[in-house]
């Protein structure tokens, strides 16, 4: 059993506490226990005298207020003539001083990096030597670096498009603005989009027109990017911010309504857990089959086709899909809290 | 390293510095934006043309967007029109 001393309410914590709270300080309590006692002691005593220590208690107290008025004013008189200034030299010298700090630090380390491009850097060890000499047959991806990040650190690649991911989410719990129950706007929202289509061009015959002829032609070279991602540079992460890129082109031009018809909240929501769930899935199976040597319908297939390197071009999709709805989503996340 | 590299690096430097010594947001995220540009050759001079894909994608389209419509969105682009007309208006009271 906790043992509670008998003078706790008087200890410092809970004084702190009281103190904290905003409740009563030192001559509250003193007022009152003097007020307790005169109460006792008011039916021995004579109106008279009740009288003149009422008057007492008053006079104290105006004192009291009196001195802390005082000592109000001369804190902050120090704070505006002296304080500002010494607050002001401190933060300059302590800027200065940082930055010389930072400049030292990072100068200091890049002296030891080892030079650029030299054969015997740290870098050039044995697993990058494996993934240059066995790389293209044992993930059957011609781009190296499709295959080292979609297939030997597959999970790394998980968890950045999981990041992605949760900055969306992030972002659409800071920013969106919610519906009226009955699923029509509410009025923040009305307000909002009137606000945001002041700056909106209105039906701007050059950039439509513009539009009209990049927006295409970015769409498609984003799926290239991304669907032969395996044999050419490039990936889901490029490929997808262009496809994100061409969409918010398109809906600079043409504004809301005619993104919406085929980009809703729900489209956003089905596509990225669809594309999330299925590379953690099919992923899992990919390591759960290949660690432990059970028979695998994933094969590498011949290196340099669009259908081979196993299942590298449909990660490719699923993170370039992902990518793709988490860059148009902040974008009409940003511009009207809603999609 | 040829001419146009040592350029370049120059150029991103100059924007570097620059961007943080703008007084005009807006000017500060176009600086920001030719920087990206830059860095984007760059990385096609390095012979990563998928990184400097992502980067004219991400780093001179999305990022300046989303600078600009939060720039909108917190008003600072009319604020600093209304000086101007402010300016304005007070030059010609006192010529």
């Amino acid at each position: 059993m906790a043992k509670i001393r008998e003078d706790y309410e008087n200890s410092w914590w809970p004084r702190f506490l009281r103190w904290l709270r905003g409740g009563s300080t030192r001559l509250d309590d003193q007022l009152q226990e003097e007020l307790v006692e005169s109460s006792e002691a008011h039916l021995l005593q004579s109106p008279e005298e009740a009288a003149q220590m009422e008057r007492q208690a008053e006079e104290r107290v105006q004192q009291a207020l009196q001195d802390e008025r005082n000592m109000y004013d001369h804190v902050h008189d120090w704070a505006r003539l002296k304080g500002a200034r010494l607050t002001r030299a401190l933060y300059s010298i302590l800027a200065v001083v940082t930055c010389f700090a930072i400049i030292y630090v990072l100068l200091r380390t890049t002296s030891f990096l080892p030079p650029f491009g030299d054969p015997d850097n740290p870098v050039n060890n044995e697993v990058s030597q494996r993934y240059i000499e066995a790389g293209m047959q044992e993930t059957g991806a011609v781009n190296i670096v499709a295959g080292m990040i979609l297939d030997y650190r597959a999970f790394d690649t998980l968890g950045e498009s999981n990041v992605l991911f949760i900055a969306a989410c992030s972002v659409l719990i800071l920013l969106r603005i919610s519906r009226e129950k009955d699923g029509s706007q509410s009025a923040e929202q009305l307000l909002v989009e009137a606000n945001d289509r002041m700056y909106e061009p209105k039906n701007d015959t050059i950039l439509q027109h513009i539009t009209k002829l990049l927006v295409p032609i970015v769409l498609l070279f984003g799926m290239y990017v991304i669907m032969n991602g395996h044999i050419s540079p490039g990936g889901g992460f490029s490929g997808g911010a262009l496809m994100g890129a061409a969409l918010i082109l398109y809906l600079n031009a043409f504004g809301f309504q005619k993104t919406e018809r085929f980009f809703t909240f729900r489209v956003f929501q089905t596509v990225s857990l669809c594309a999330l769930s299925f590379y953690a899935v099919s992923k899992a199976y990919s390591f759960f089959t290949g660690a432990n040597h059970l028979w695998s319908f994933i094969t590498p297939g011949t290196p340099g086709k669009l259908f081979s390197a196993g299942l590298i071009p449909y990660l490719n999709l699923a993170v370039g899909l992902v990518v793709c709805c988490t860059m148009y989503a902040f974008y009409t996340l940003f511009r009207k809290g809603d999609m | 390293m040829s001419v146009l590299n040592i350029l370049l690096l120059i150029f991103i430097i100059v924007c570097a510095v620059s961007v943080a010594l703008s007084k005009n947001l807006l000017v500060a995220i176009v600086i920001f934006m030719s920087q990206s540009l830059a860095m984007s050759v760059i990385w096609v001079m390095l012979q990563s043309p998928d990184l400097a894909i992502t980067e004219a994608a991400v780093g001179v389209g999305i990022d300046s967007l989303l600078y600009f419509v939060t720039l909108k969105k917190i008003h600072a682009i009319d604020v600093e029109k209304e000086q101007e007309k402010e300016g304005e208006t007070n030059h010609g009271e006192n010529s």
